[in-house]
């Protein structure tokens, strides 16, 4: 029992920070909500660059190998930097379900497109009512039963959603499932569809975990500059108690999103229930920092300009990827309150 | 990281488990706050101690067995998984016992460890004074230095076990024209010092757990002081950092509520308000998040890491989900959660002691309003008042 990140995964995280301070901005965020495509191509291949794109990809397809656990981290940056490309969808779901189809000739050549930051990934399955960066995917994963289908851009018809999040890309997406787009069925199609469903959870929570964070910060450095009676808002108790219960929720969240990805790179049985347990945590903590950082702000925070929406809005839209707080709450309530097992 | 247990990890598991449960005693024993129940716990910290499990990361010569804290961690989801009974000496095992090992002369940890691990002599915290509650540097009671002797002049309160313990650790204030945290010293007091009187005060749920102790020219030796003179703050912090950040409190106490919230929940749910199935899982949850947190605080910690301000989010945490957990048990519980023994249903054991005792959480160690304070200043790095 060794529950600390290594070295390595500390300094990766940081590399990735430091992309991310210089790629992604809050102006650049921004700028996507006004004009620009929610997928940027220099971002990309930036992220790439870092390794990010294809961690989990085996090494033969031109990936580093690596676990959830040596990526959940870096994901959880991305959240701190509000990025809007499609990572979690590509880089940590699609990435392993095509690494675990029977056919490498189908898989391995988009592995290692994907790797070199050429390539999104969208998927297309439950809980997730609409597929995210339909427009940017060149490939799409989706789910029809049991069974998973790989379909190129043109094969399907995809109906923009706009959403209050304006960098989160949706789409409706129509496709018609045949023999020939069929990569997967029966046992194996749904333990990739729940592995992918696991892997999503872990992805939305570690990037809520970012964004708390950020939302934290927003909100501390704002208490430490605007002053009111005199004195900066921040030496107030009622600022102080209400920004500490925030970091308290971030605090007891994060050990549950590390020990989800823990599960999920070594396919522990308890895998699901744990993902949803850090789904829910993380979820809460940013609607609860949101909440926190916009009240310590006052009507400042909830003008347009001010950047704070940025973050409260990528708290609101993850909160209803990859399964609702209230899906996961009835997975795990099951899983918790299952009559055949022993409390434990 | 690596989350799974090592064989030799389950070994000690299994063998702490096994002594356990040909150990534990069958029926609860008596409250430790009624005389009766103090001596019974006393006696099961012997049993405890010959056994080799009163401290288990203890070193071996102050009658510990050398565990490391993820080992302790194991031992705790043991202990409290047995429905093993509350430790009498919490207040020295956990809280002076690290402190001696860290700040006490070898003298001192000769002399006063081994009788801690076998619970020969139980501790009492002495740290607040009437006008010394949250504001803990306003300390007046008096040590003034009078040959090889400290002589005490003054009163401490809410000394929890001080009705029936023997000793108490004491902040004092040895330099007369200091303020503040400057001038305190530490220094550890025999209860039967001539000039010491305790006078034990009921608390909500009747009994003595608390008293207050009062010092009229009481003479202490010299060498009863921990640490430097005038030092005592920085003692104290310490003490403070081991009690709120991860001894006080160890995850497996709430692991085991949470189970029993469950059971009790299978027993009365059908009938309960709905909201409270969400409730049992939110104690699951909560109980989990506080467990993987002190696996991550132990693995720092063995790595060298140490435990600063950081602790009042543990603190807050685990004392807030205890009150939770207990107040959904009494829900579960409905009209009957108010019944007394005998005539409380036996599902309801426990809950509403421990409903009552769970309240005290957000207030002792330092009020949760406090913690607060500390996170937003220390943590936040937020301006002071």
């Amino acid at each position: 029992m060794h529950f600390a990140f290594e070295d390595e995964h500390l300094r990766f995280r940081d590399s990735v920070r430091g992309v991310l301070d210089r790629v992604c901005a809050p102006a650049a965020v921004r700028k996507v909500w006004e004009d620009a495509p929610a997928h940027d191509a220099g971002r990309w291949r930036a992220l790439a660059e870092l390794g990010l794109l294809g961690l989990l990809a085996p090494e033969r397809a031109g990936g580093l190998g690596l676990d959830e656990v040596s990526m959940v981290l870096a994901l959880e940056e991305t959240g701190r930097a509000a990025l809007p490309e499609a990572i979690v969808d590509t880089a940590l779901v699609a990435v392993p379900l095509l690494a675990g189809l029977e056919d490498h000739g189908i898989a391995d050549p988009w592995l290692g497109r994907i790797a070199a930051g050429e390539v999104v990934v969208g998927v297309g399955c439950q809980p997730n009512p609409w597929v995210a960066h339909a427009d940017a995917a060149e490939l799409l994963l989706l789910v029809d039963r049991d069974e998973i289908h790989a379909l190129p851009r043109a094969e399907v018809r995809s109906e923009p959603l706009p959403h209050l999040d304006a960098a989160q890309r949706l789409f409706r997406v129509a496709w018609t499932p045949s023999a020939r787009t069929r990569v997967a069925a029966g046992a194996h199609g749904r333990r990739l569809h729940a592995a992918a469903v696991d892997r999503g959870a872990l992805g939305a929570a570690a990037q809520l975990l970012g964004v708390a964070a950020r939302l934290i910060e927003e909100a501390v450095g704002y208490a430490k500059q605007r002053e009111q009676f005199g004195r900066e808002i921040g030496s107030f108790q009622a600022i102080k108690h209400r920004l500490a219960n925030a970091r308290v929720r971030l605090e007891f969240a994060r050990p549950v999103v590390y020990r989800a990805a823990f599960g999920i790179a070594r396919d522990l049985p308890a895998r699901g229930r744990d993902a949803s347990h850090a789904k829910l945590v993380a979820a809460d903590a940013a609607a609860f920092a949101a909440r926190a950082a916009l009240q310590v702000h006052g009507a400042i925070g909830y003008t347009w300009e001010v950047d704070l929406h940025v973050w409260m809005k990528r708290a609101w839209a993850l909160e209803t990827t990859w399964g609702t707080s209230g899906w996961h709450r009835g997975r795990l309530a099951a899983a918790v309150l299952d009559p055949h097992e022993e409390a434990s | 990281m690596d989350l799974t247990f090592t064989p030799e990890q389950e070994a000690f598991r299994a063998e702490a488990r096994a002594w356990l449960a040909a150990h534990v005693p069958r029926t609860p024993l008596p409250s430790m706050d009624t005389a009766e129940g103090f001596r019974r716990h006393r006696e099961w910290e012997r049993v405890l101690h010959d056994g080799g499990y009163a401290m288990v990361s203890w070193p071996v010569e102050y009658g510990g067995r050398g565990c490391n804290l993820i080992e302790w961690l194991i031992f705790e989801e043991e202990y409290w998984g047995a429905g093993a009974p509350g430790r009498v000496n919490q207040n020295g095992i956990f809280l002076l016992g690290p402190t001696l090992m860290e700040f006490g002369t070898p003298e001192q940890k000769a002399r006063y460890l081994p009788k801690m691990a076998r619970s020969e002599e139980v501790w009492a915290q002495g740290w607040s004074e009437p006008n010394a509650g949250s504001d803990m540097a306003a300390i007046r009671t008096s040590a003034r230095l009078d040959g090889d002797h400290y002589v005490l002049n003054g009163q401490k309160t809410w000394c929890s076990r001080a009705a029936f313990a023997d000793w108490i650790f004491c902040l004092v204030r040895t330099d007369p024209t200091s303020e503040r945290h400057k001038g305190l010293s530490f220094i550890l007091v025999p209860l039967d010092t001539p000039g010491v009187r305790v006078r034990p005060i009921p608390q909500l749920d009747g009994e003595t757990g608390f008293a207050e102790v009062f010092f009229d020219e009481a003479r202490v030796p010299r060498v009863h002081r921990l640490g430097e003179e005038h030092q005592g703050w920085k003692i104290a912090m310490a003490t403070a950092g081991f009690e709120r950040g991860l001894m006080l409190r160890s995850p497996a106490r709430f692991q085991a509520t949470a189970r029993r919230l469950r059971r009790l929940w299978e027993a009365r749910g059908a009938d309960a308000d709905p909201t409270l199935r969400d409730r049992v899982v939110r104690a699951w949850m909560d109980a989990e998040a506080y467990s993987l947190s002190t696996y991550a605080t132990a693995s720092r910690l063995i790595a060298g890491g140490s435990i600063g301000a950081e602790a009042s989010l543990t603190k807050i945490f685990w004392s807030e989900m205890d009150v939770r957990m207990h107040e959904t048990a009494l829900a579960l519980l409905g009209a009957d959660a108010g019944l007394l023994p005998p005539v409380a249903p036996p599902e309801a054991a426990g809950w509403l002691d421990g409903f009552l005792f769970s309240l005290a959480g957000p207030i002792y160690a330092g009020t949760n309003e406090i913690q607060r304070n500390v996170i937003a200043e220390r943590v936040l790095g937020l301006p002071r008042d």
